[in-house]
Formats: structure tokens, C-alpha cells, sequence
């Protein structure tokens, strides 16, 4: 590798200003340690609106924990997208997400991604994985939350005859059950995993409000390590419940949960309500209109704000955007994804920013 | 720690509708507010001459029409231009690997012929389609990190990020007014019968056929805005800054083409051919940016403007300046793209951050644009448009003539 480093840096000298990797990036696209990529080597449906993608990444890949995510990068119409989704291939193994339907990019992934495709990676993170020490464990999981669990149990079960692992998977039909299969044959060959199945086009939601639902499903749930991954309200409620089986049976309880929430975005605001603005790096924070350039905002809160033109035509003045949307003052297009590098004196806040300067 | 200004004023009789020069209550949010230093009503002290014709009426419903042709772009731009833009970088990357690799055998001589040819194609791509128009931030909207103004370097002596302050900000913001656009001579030369004549001026001719095959040494040293730094505009901090990031550019630039290349060439014995292949390349790339952007703004038709005429400027004004203060190439489509299509030059200066495959959709448009409004839009072949910068280089060696 050192070797490789070395020989790349003199290369470099008769391909300033370009890097040596960027003409080897014309005969493999994978091979740029600068944008990480992995190229789709199979592409699984697994139920109406959701499929499993297979990928084999570049250089500068790190293997993921069961349980981890990873941000993924698609070009949608020629602009890149980032979104973050769940491992779902067992630790050690060649990733794969697992992707549900539910808005421009998912669909385009679930519908449109073939073998040979290229897509854009960040490496894997996240704290969602199994503990350290084997405990019995209880799967709580709902609609696509079960992405990240279906690594851990992947990983998991096969392998350690003295795992104890029960799943409960919500899901509104069996037909919308992602992995329902596999699961199946998973619990008939090794007797040390149960799953049950809660469908609640039969039976209503899982009910969190008392214990009870949990006592006739898993009996044993407070010697276990619980693991919950789904949509807001229903980590809401488990979190409730956890909460208030700690508050009565005291600090001693070894019932323990651990949950993955993907991080709820900043609420826009209604285009034209501005927002408060806060310059991370300057550390000020100033409530503006959604008519002022956040360019003007920052300056005028003494932010040291690049800048150019003032018009929208130099791109002097482009400030990566942590979280928040903004309104481009031109088009009234209201956009912004973590990352992206706006063009302040055109954008205008739209509901709650945070900038990177 | 976070420090919460109080400052409940921000918001209301906002300071940005007083810095825009209305002055007036704030637009219903209906309309679209275009911001920027500009005003959106109201008139410049003096019009240009050329459109002194139109009213104020008039010059802002101009602006809204281009502003339109640019929406309707944006909402049109996606998987195809993309596409464009990479099967560019693919070609000129072709081209560059190619070519050096041919010189390194270049004893040959047809080797030498055919490697020099790639080469200059490859630079000349390179600087136009890809540097310059990347560098605008005509491919920023992609958000990919490699073909974005923020990262992009290019194959031209000057650093990236000095020539974006002096083109895109300075140069493109003040198109053509004399005293603020310093692209007007470049320093150099007496490009405007407005800047003052002397002695030095009449070298010309010479100043500019020297500068044509070196051009890129001549905007690296003109990127440093040396007269900014003697007349105290700029600190002796920001001065060392870029002179060690051109040195460092320039260190880099050197050895790819005068050191390194030459001397795996030598393994072959074809050192010293390499080193003239190189060389040449560089300079037909440097005499064909320096025609193509000379024909810019200096064709006969072009128009300067004084400081008066932007003093309270609208953006309809702005639009009108860069229209009649631009000229265009006329040519096939090889030669647009050798132009990095700023033979769209008119275009360009309307819309610099466009997708530069969308010039030539936008173009007649515009023309018709500046038809029915009796403003003038100069075109013309490339050997016409050359020649008459030339005519105006050697016109303008000469004092004024006493009236």
C-alpha cells in the first residue's frame, strides 16, 4: 500500500493537476480513494416497494458492524443525493441495503437500480449494534426498521448456537414483511431464535400503552436486551414503556433498550417564514426572514461571510449547509440536504438553518 | 457556547431593501425578488447610448423576459447535462494521456506531430469547456465534490481560486465599465478610447503579440492585482498569500511540462523533442485562449461603459450592459466547443452559470431579444472577429485625434 502511495505521488507529477487516480478513473470507475464508490452487483426484490442492493465497494471501504448504516450517494436527473440507510448483509460480508419506497430517491433505488450501477458511499457509522457480551436480546421492529436488525440476526444466529434472540416484526400485511422467508427458516433451523410476526391490517397497532401485549409475546422481555428500530411513534411509545418499567422496578432492572431513530430533520418552515440561522463555527445564532440572502444575515451578525457578486452568478460565497433548508430567493425552489454548498446571497432561510461557517 | 444577537431589527424595514436602492416597502411575496446589489426599479444616471432608446419600463421588462429564458433552463437542466459534462472530461482525459504518452516517443516525427496535436487539444479543452466553465459553478448544481467550482484545478499556470475572484466576481459583475473592469487592456494594453493615452501605448501591437503565445503567464501576473496592492486596496498578506499559491501552481505546472515529461521522454531519447512538443502545445493553447477571449469584449460593436452608467443600475440595466458589451463567434459546433462556447460569449455574459451546452439553445432567444428591443448583438467569424480586436489594438496605439 505504502509502496502503491509512493508510486502514485511521483505519477502525480505528469498528471498535475489532476491525480493519478483520476485516469485510472477512466477505465474503472471505482478506483478513486477521493469519492468513495461501490458498484451494484445484485439487485434482490424483497417485497412490492422494497429491495435489497448488493455492492462492491472501492478502495477505502470499511467493513461494517451488524446493525451499522452507511450514506448513500445517487444521482437523481444528474444531481447527487445523499441518504442514509441501514446495512442489512451480516457483518463480514459484502454490504447491501436494504430499501423501502418512500420518496424520490428510495423509489429511484428500489425501482431503477441495476447491476453495473455505480453509487457513491460514505463509510459505515452508527452505535446500533449488538453488545459487546452475549445476552439473551429482544428484536422490537416495525416496517423497514428491521433492516439493521436483520444484520444483527444474520450475524448472529447462524454462528453463536448460544444466542437467545426473539423478534417481534410489525408490518401492515404479510405481503409488506421484508425478509418474511428467510426469518421463517431462520427460526426452524436454529431453535435459539423465535420470530413473530404482528400484522396490523389484522390485528391493530402493537399496543405499548401497557405491558401487557409484551408479557403474552415474550414473557421474559425484562431479562433481555432490547433492540427497537421503526418509525417515530412507535420508538416513542417502546421508549415510554422502558422508561416507565425502569421508574417501578428501580435502578436495579437489567431491562435495557437501545433504539435507532434516524435523526428527524429540521421542520422546514412555510417557505417564506424564515427561521433561526446559526453559524456553527462563529457560534452565533440570529432569527431572519425568509426574504433576506443568508449572506446579508450573516454579515450582518458579524459572521466573516464569503462573497462575491451578490447576484448569484460567482459562486464566491457558497457555505456548506449542515441541516436545515433553504429558499433560493430566485426560483423559490426550496432545497438543502446536509453538505451541500448553497450560494448564500441568493438563499434565504427556510425555517431553522445551520451553516458551516 | 452561542451567542444570540438580539437584534430585532434585522427583519423588518430591512437593511437588504435599502442596500437594493428602492427604499420602498417591501415587495408582496407574490412577486419573485431577485436580490443582489442591484435595484429593481429606477433608472442608471446615464443609459448607455446604445440603449438610451428604452424606457425604464421597458429595460425591466427585458429583464424579466431574460430571467425567464434562464428559469426555463434550470428547470430543463438535469441527466443529460450531466452526462455532457462527463463524456467531456472523458474525451479531454483521452486527449491528455494520449498525447503525453505520444511525445514520450517523439523522436519520431510524425510521433511528434500527432502527440503536439493531442496535446494543445487536450490543454485547449481543458482550459475552456472544462476550467473555465467548471469554475463558474455551471456544474455546481450536480453536487459532485470532482466537477465543482470549489475543487476544480485546471491546467493553466494561475491558481483556480485567484483567477475566480478577478473573472467571476470582478470581471463578470463589471463587464466592460472602464476603471472597475480591469479586464478592459488588462493593465496592459489601451483596449478603450476612454483610458487615457500615453507613450507607453504605443507598443501596442507588440505588447499584445508578445502576451498572445505566453497568455497564461499574463493572467497569472494579472490575477495578483499588483495596482491593486500599490494604490493600498490590497494588504501585503493577501499579496504573499497568492504569490505562494502561484509559485506553488506554477512549480507544478512547470516540472508536469518542462521536467517530467521531458525526461521519461528520454528514455526513449526523444527528451528534447518532448520538451519542444510541450512547449508548443502550451503555446497554441495560449494563442488561441488569448483570440477566442479577445474576442470577447473587443470586436468592433462592443460597447464600454463609464461609471455613471451603473450608478443606480437595475437588473434589466445589467442585463442591457453585458448584451451590448459582448460579442459572439459565429462557427460550426467543433469550434464552439474549441471555444469552451464562449463564442456564446453574449450568452455567457448573461447567464455565466448555465450549463455551457446550453448556450446555443439560448442564443436565439437572445438575438431575437436584442432585435425587438433595437439593441445591437454582434457576431461574426472568428478571422473577422480577430481581426478587428487587432484593428482596435493597433487603432488605440495611436493618441486621440485632436477634435
Amino acid at each position: 500500500m505504502i509502496r502503491l502511495r509512493k508510486l502514485a505521488r511521483a505519477a502525480s507529477v505528469l498528471t498535475t493537476p489532476l491525480a493519478p487516480e483520476d485516469i485510472l478513473s477512466l477505465f474503472n470507475p471505482v478506483f478513486s480513494a477521493r469519492q468513495l464508490r461501490g458498484v451494484v452487483t445484485r439487485v434482490v426484490p424483497e417485497t412490492a416497494d422494497s429491495a435489497t442492493i448488493f455492492f462492491r465497494p472501492g478502495r477505502g471501504w470499511q467493513a461494517h458492524l451488524a446493525g451499522q448504516w452507511a450514506r448513500i450517494g445517487v444521482e437523481l436527473d444528474g444531481v447527487r443525493h445523499w441518504r442514509s440507510y441501514s446495512l442489512s448483509a451480516p457483518a463480514g460480508m459484502d454490504p447491501a441495503i436494504t430499501v423501502t419506497d418512500m420518496g424520490a430517491v428510495s423509489g429511484t433505488l428500489v425501482r431503477s437500480t441495476k447491476p453495473g450501477d455505480v453509487l457513491f458511499l460514505a463509510r459505515p457509522q452508527g452505535d446500533f449494534v449488538l453488545p459487546e457480551h452475549p445476552r439473551p436480546l429482544l428484536m422490537l421492529t416495525a416496517g423497514s426498521g428491521i433492516t439493521p436488525v436483520m444484520s444483527m440476526i444474520r450475524t448472529l444466529v447462524p454462528h453463536r448456537p448460544d444466542s437467545d434472540v426473539v423478534l417481534i416484526h410489525t408490518a401492515r400485511t404479510p405481503a409488506d414483511a421484508i425478509f418474511r422467508e428467510e426469518l421463517a427458516e431462520l427460526a426452524d433451523q436454529f431453535p435459539n431464535f423465535r420470530v413473530i410476526h404482528w400484522f396490523t391490517g389484522e390485528r391493530g397497532r402493537l399496543d405499548f400503552s401497557s405491558t401487557a401485549a409484551l408479557e403474552q409475546l415474550c414473557p421474559d422481555w425484562r431479562q433481555r436486551a432490547a433492540y427497537a428500530c421503526g418509525p417515530e411513534g412507535f420508538l416513542d411509545d417502546a421508549e415510554a414503556l422502558w422508561a416507565a418499567e425502569t421508574a417501578t422496578a428501580g435502578p436495579s432492572s437489567d431491562s435495557t433498550l437501545t433504539i435507532e431513530r434516524f435523526s428527524t430533520k429540521l421542520a422546514g418552515g412555510e417557505g417564506h417564514d424564515g427561521g433561526l440561522v446559526t453559524f456553527e463555527a462563529s457560534d452565533r445564532e440570529v432569527e431572519a426572514d425568509g426574504d433576506t440572502p443568508l449572506l446579508d444575515v450573516g454579515e450582518d451578525a458579524g459572521v466573516l461571510m464569503p462573497s462575491g457578486c451578490r447576484m448569484g452568478i460567482c459562486h464566491s460565497c457558497l457555505t456548506p449547509l449542515r441541516a436545515g433548508q433553504v429558499r433560493d430567493l430566485r426560483t423559490d425552489e426550496v432545497h438543502g440536504e446536509p453538505g451541500q454548498l448553497i450560494q448564500t446571497c441568493v438563499s434565504a432561510a427556510a425555517g431553522p438553518v445551520n451553516l458551516d461557517i | 457556547m452561542t451567542i444570540v444577537s438580539d437584534k430585532p431589527d434585522v427583519s423588518d424595514d430591512g437593511a437588504a431593501s435599502d442596500k437594493a436602492g428602492t427604499g420602498s416597502a417591501k415587495a408582496p411575496a407574490a412577486v419573485k425578488t431577485r436580490p443582489g446589489a442591484l435595484a429593481e426599479t429606477g433608472s442608471p444616471t446615464v443609459r448607455p447610448p446604445a440603449a438610451a432608446h428604452l424606457s425604464d419600463e421597458q429595460v425591466a421588462e427585458l429583464g424579466r423576459e431574460l430571467d425567464a429564458i434562464k428559469d426555463d433552463i434550470l428547470a430543463k437542466r438535469g441527466a443529460s447535462d450531466a452526462a455532457y459534462i462527463r463524456r467531456m472530461i472523458k474525451i479531454q482525459r483521452g486527449l491528455e494521456i494520449s498525447g503525453r504518452a505520444t511525445l514520450l516517443v517523439s523522436k519520431n516525427k510524425a510521433a511528434w506531430v500527432a502527440g503536439t496535436t493531442l496535446l494543445s487539444f487536450a490543454k485547449i479543452l481543458e482550459n475552456m469547456e472544462l476550467g473555465h466553465n467548471i469554475l463558474h459553478g455551471q456544474w455546481d448544481w450536480m453536487r459532485d465534490p470532482d466537477i465543482h467550482s470549489t475543487t476544480w484545478e485546471w491546467d493553466f499556470v494561475t491558481p483556480a481560486r485567484s483567477w475566480q475572484h478577478t473573472h467571476n466576481d470582478l470581471h463578470h459583475r463589471w463587464t466592460n465599465v472602464v476603471g472597475k473592469d480591469n479586464d478592459v487592456g488588462y493593465n496592459l494594453l489601451r483596449m478603450d478610447a476612454q483610458q487615457e493615452w500615453k507613450p507607453f501605448n504605443l507598443g501596442n501591437p507588440l505588447y499584445n503579440a508578445i502576451l498572445a503565445p505566453v497568455f497564461e503567464w499574463g493572467i497569472a501576473i494579472y490575477d495578483l492585482e499588483l495596482n491593486d496592492y500599490k494604490e493600498g486596496k490590497k494588504s501585503k498578506e493577501a499579496l504573499t498569500k497568492d504569490l505562494k499559491a502561484l509559485g506553488r501552481k506554477a512549480l507544478t505546472q512547470f516540472t508536469k511540462d518542462y521536467a517530467a515529461t521531458p525526461a521519461v521522454a528520454m528514455l526513449t531519447g526523444s527528451g528534447k523533442q518532448a520538451l519542444y512538443g510541450t512547449l508548443t502545445a502550451n503555446a497554441v493553447r495560449n494563442v488561441w485562449a488569448h483570440a477566442v477571449i479577445f474576442c470577447g469584449h473587443f470586436p468592433e460593436g462592443t460597447d464600454t461603459f463609464t461609471e455613471e452608467m451603473v450608478e443606480g443600475e437595475t437588473r434589466g440595466d445589467w442585463y442591457v450592459r453585458q448584451m451590448i458589451g459582448s460579442a459572439n463567434i459565429s462557427g460550426s459546433k467543433f469550434m464552439h466547443l474549441m471555444t469552451g462556447n464562449l463564442s456564446h460569449q453574449i450568452e455567457h455574459h448573461l447567464f455565466p452559470d448555465i450549463p455551457s451546452n446550453r448556450y446555443a439553445e439560448v442564443a436565439p432567444k437572445v438575438q431575437e431579444i436584442c432585435k425587438r428591443y433595437g439593441l445591437p448583438y454582434t457576431t461574426g467569424p472568428i478571422w473577422k472577429q480577430v481581426g478587428s480586436t487587432w484593428a482596435k489594438v493597433f487603432k488605440l496605439a495611436l493618441p486621440p485625434k485632436k477634435a
